[in-house]
């Protein structure tokens, strides 16, 4: 592991599976009218933990000599789950619209989060390459 | 394919939602028209969603597709008229089947959902352009 990654730890993994999850509320959201739509979610603490211990679907680049840097590429998984309604819909759509606002903006702001985080690491090499 | 896929699925729903709304003021429009048989009467139009997978390896990042545009069944009401240019041997003309209290909240149930998806999308921007400024 490369002192970037290591710098980086969690939170690429974690922005990546996050910019997956905005897709999926999206969709739903998009969806909140389609008749037998079914809402759909992801487990994101599992599938963090799956890309952090390197269990995922991650495609990794491979290393023909010792002292080639590993490189995961971004794809990973996610997998997807059903949401459980809270309350059954005529049309068989299980979308409930604030819901699904609620976790989208809830998912935007963690999103930003690990961006502020990454921000913070590049900004601390920065200085450490610069030594300035 | 992550942020940039929202662009597709909010996207697909605001014009999806901007149909319905045009087929809502098409039968806000014409709920006064009349005809002269009830064949010719109008009828009141309604928009059906289906969800629309834009890659078949991503199944949970669905966009809508209009599936097509179906007829009111209800009855066609009838309306003694004799001196309307358009009324039946009889002096009946056919008003059409839309039921205005239906349409406006049909209306503002797809005004509400554009207005959902916009939000959606500007976020999704707003998201985007905070990535790409990464490490600046």
């Amino acid at each position: 592991m490369s002192i970037i990654d290591r710098a980086f730890s969690i939170h690429d993994d974690a922005m990546i599976l996050r910019s997956h999850r905005t897709s999926i509320l999206a969709a739903n959201i998009a969806n909140a009218d389609t008749p037998d739509y079914k809402a759909r979610d992801m487990d994101f603490s599992s599938m963090l933990k799956q890309a952090a211990t390197g269990q995922g679907n991650k495609l990794n680049m491979a290393r023909t000599n010792e002292s080639h840097l590993s490189a995961g590429s971004a794809h990973i998984d996610p997998d997807i789950k059903y949401r459980n309604p809270l309350h059954a819909s005529l049309d068989g759509n299980t979308v409930d619209s604030h819901v699904e606002q609620a976790k989208f903006s809830e998912n935007a702001v963690q999103y930003q989060t690990s961006l502020t985080m990454l921000n913070g690491k590049i900004r601390g090499l920065n200085l450490a390459i610069k030594g300035q | 394919m992550g942020l940039l896929a929202n662009f597709q699925i909010s996207g697909s729903a605001i014009s999806a939602q901007s149909m319905r709304l045009n087929t809502t003021a098409s039968n806000m429009a014409n709920a006064e028209t009349v005809a002269s048989s009830e064949q010719e009467a109008y009828r009141a139009r309604e928009t059906v969603f289906q969800s629309y997978l834009y890659d078949k390896a991503r199944p949970a990042e669905a966009g809508v597709a209009m599936l097509g545009v179906v007829e009111s069944a209800a009855a066609i009401r009838t309306q003694y008229d004799p001196e309307n240019p358009l009324a039946n041997e009889q002096g009946y003309v056919f008003t059409s089947n839309v039921d205005t209290v239906e349409e406006m909240v049909n209306m503002l149930s797809s005004s509400r959902s554009y207005q959902n998806n916009v939000e959606v999308l500007n976020t999704s921007k707003e998201l985007m352009v905070r990535t790409l400024s990464l490490g600046n």
